[in-house]
């Protein structure tokens, strides 16, 4: 058996983890996060306007994700919802909020500041330039029409 | 090429020590290890200190236990998993031996074994103590994603296990003896998967035990354990077949400390264990034990991935190498 064809025999016989189970637990797991931010926007709306309850609902979550990062339930919720918990605003505070309590013995400026966006750090890259492109286009596209 | 080296006087393993994490503890074999931490920072304030202290207590127990102080080792061979061997060197600092730190990934203990049953058969020097240690946390932060981020494993993925085991090597004439070894060669299997590392690694176990079985004339009936490092489920099974396909059964013989180190059942570690500590803390515990209760020969066959953040990260093949220490009752 050479490389290629020993990779592709390794590749075929490993087991995957079942695609249906894992999207029907992401969808209750991601369906209760969502279920609890329009809770959360329900009680906003009664004292604030829409738009400030929105940012409230988001900043919430985000809280409520870094603490549960910090007191450890976080991993094993997400064991077992996979993308329910990561999709949602709660996985970008978690990947935040993990690498920051990793890597605090390193102090904070070369190991909290420095290595908090470790993993968070390509979304907001990617993210901000693809708003920029977007936004030029959305510019010239308003020109033309 | 020469592929097994037998030493000229057999080494003696006078003495074993290992002491294992929580999870460890908790496994099968939880009662043969030595001493065990609850606290996963083995009471230091990070996990970098908390593998240095493991390592520490497993080279003083190994002293107590042989009624020897610092002063009386010529040589201590260890290795761990972090950047630059920090575990080993900051773990032994106190112990004012003459050092080598190494690295061979997972198979470290045996490398360890190997270089230092070579020093001691030759009379170069009278005593060392071969370690190799890892932490499940400080392994997490420096090969994957930090210990608290939620993401999924594979079931090909493997738990590091929170370990460490050594031996203190002598040519004193009583059993067990290591007698020869074979030094692995380093086998690109193909594969760029850091979470399939028992496909990895299979190939260099087969290289290595056909090049053992082939040069040596024995078969697997010789001998009463032949186990490799860390393959965990998959590894094993991959190994199975490619021994199969080589025409070496090794049926009712072969096992894998990956394998035996948890309880699959209980314990969610998907493909096994995995680790320098994996083999070096069951080799000290659970196969010493075998030795002074009727088995005489164990093959022990440290398996190491060779792979780095960076090579991964710029989708480099994983390449393994695999070696092999025979463990006798018997000076032949």
């Amino acid at each position: 058996m050479d490389i290629k064809e020993y990779k592709k025999y390794a590749e075929n016989r490993s087991k995957r983890t079942s695609s249906l189970k894992n999207c029907v637990l992401a969808f209750i797991g991601g369906g209760i996060i969502c279920v609890i931010g329009q809770v959360l926007f329900n009680l906003y709306s009664i004292f604030t306007i829409e738009e400030h309850a929105k940012l409230l609902t988001s900043a919430s979550l985000i809280f409520l994700a870094g603490l549960f990062t910090g007191i450890g339930w976080f991993d094993v919720l997400a064991k077992i919802f996979g993308g329910g918990t990561l999709v949602p605003i709660t996985g970008f505070a978690n990947a935040i909020a993990a690498a920051a309590i990793d890597n605090k013995k390193e102090g904070f400026i070369a190991g909290v500041g420095a290595k908090m966006f470790i993993i968070a750090g390509s979304v907001i890259v990617y993210g901000v330039s693809f708003s920029i492109l977007y936004g030029v286009a959305y510019y010239f596209y308003l020109l033309l029409i | 090429m020469k592929n097994i080296i037998k030493f000229p006087e057999p080494v003696s393993i006078i003495q074993s020590a290992s002491v294992v994490g929580k999870l460890e503890h908790e496994g099968p074999l939880g009662q043969y290890f030595d001493m065990y931490e609850d606290d996963i920072y083995f009471g230091k304030d990070s996990w970098e200190k908390a593998e240095s202290e493991m390592c520490r207590r497993t080279l003083s127990t190994l002293l107590a236990k042989a009624n020897m102080k610092y002063i009386d080792l010529d040589l201590v061979l260890a290795g761990d998993l972090l950047n630059q061997c920090i575990a080993s060197s900051f773990g032994l600092l106190d112990c004012n031996a003459p050092f080598l730190g190494l690295y061979g990934a997972c198979s470290t203990f045996a490398e360890g074994v190997i270089i230092g049953s070579n020093l001691c058969s030759t009379h170069q020097i009278d005593r060392c103590a071969a370690l190799a240690s890892s932490h499940f946390c400080s392994s997490e932060r420096q090969f994957r994603f930090p210990i608290e981020y939620g993401g999924q494993r594979t079931p090909t993925s493997q738990n590091t296990v929170t370990g460490c085991g050594a031996f203190l090597l002598e040519c004193t004439g009583y059993p067990p003896y290591i007698t020869e070894c074979v030094i692995g060669r380093i086998v690109d299997s193909g594969i760029k998967d850091q979470n399939n590392m028992g496909a990895a690694m299979a190939p260099a176990t087969v290289d290595t035990l056909m090049r053992y079985f082939n040069d040596s004339g024995k078969s697997a009936n010789d001998f009463d354990i032949i186990s490799t490092g860390d393959l965990g489920k998959e590894g094993y099974e991959i190994a199975c077949e490619l021994l199969y396909k080589n025409r070496l059964d090794m049926w009712g013989k072969y096992t894998d400390c990956g394998m035996l180190m948890y309880d699959y059942k209980k314990q969610d570690v998907n493909s096994g264990a995995s680790g320098c500590g994996c083999s070096a803390a069951i080799a000290a515990s659970y196969f010493i034990d075998k030795l002074k209760n009727g088995c005489k020969d164990i093959l022990l066959i440290g398996t190491g991935a060779l792979l780095s953040p960076v090579s991964v990260l710029q989708k480099q093949n994983i390449p393994a190498v695999a070696h092999l220490i025979h463990i006798s009752n018997s000076r032949n």
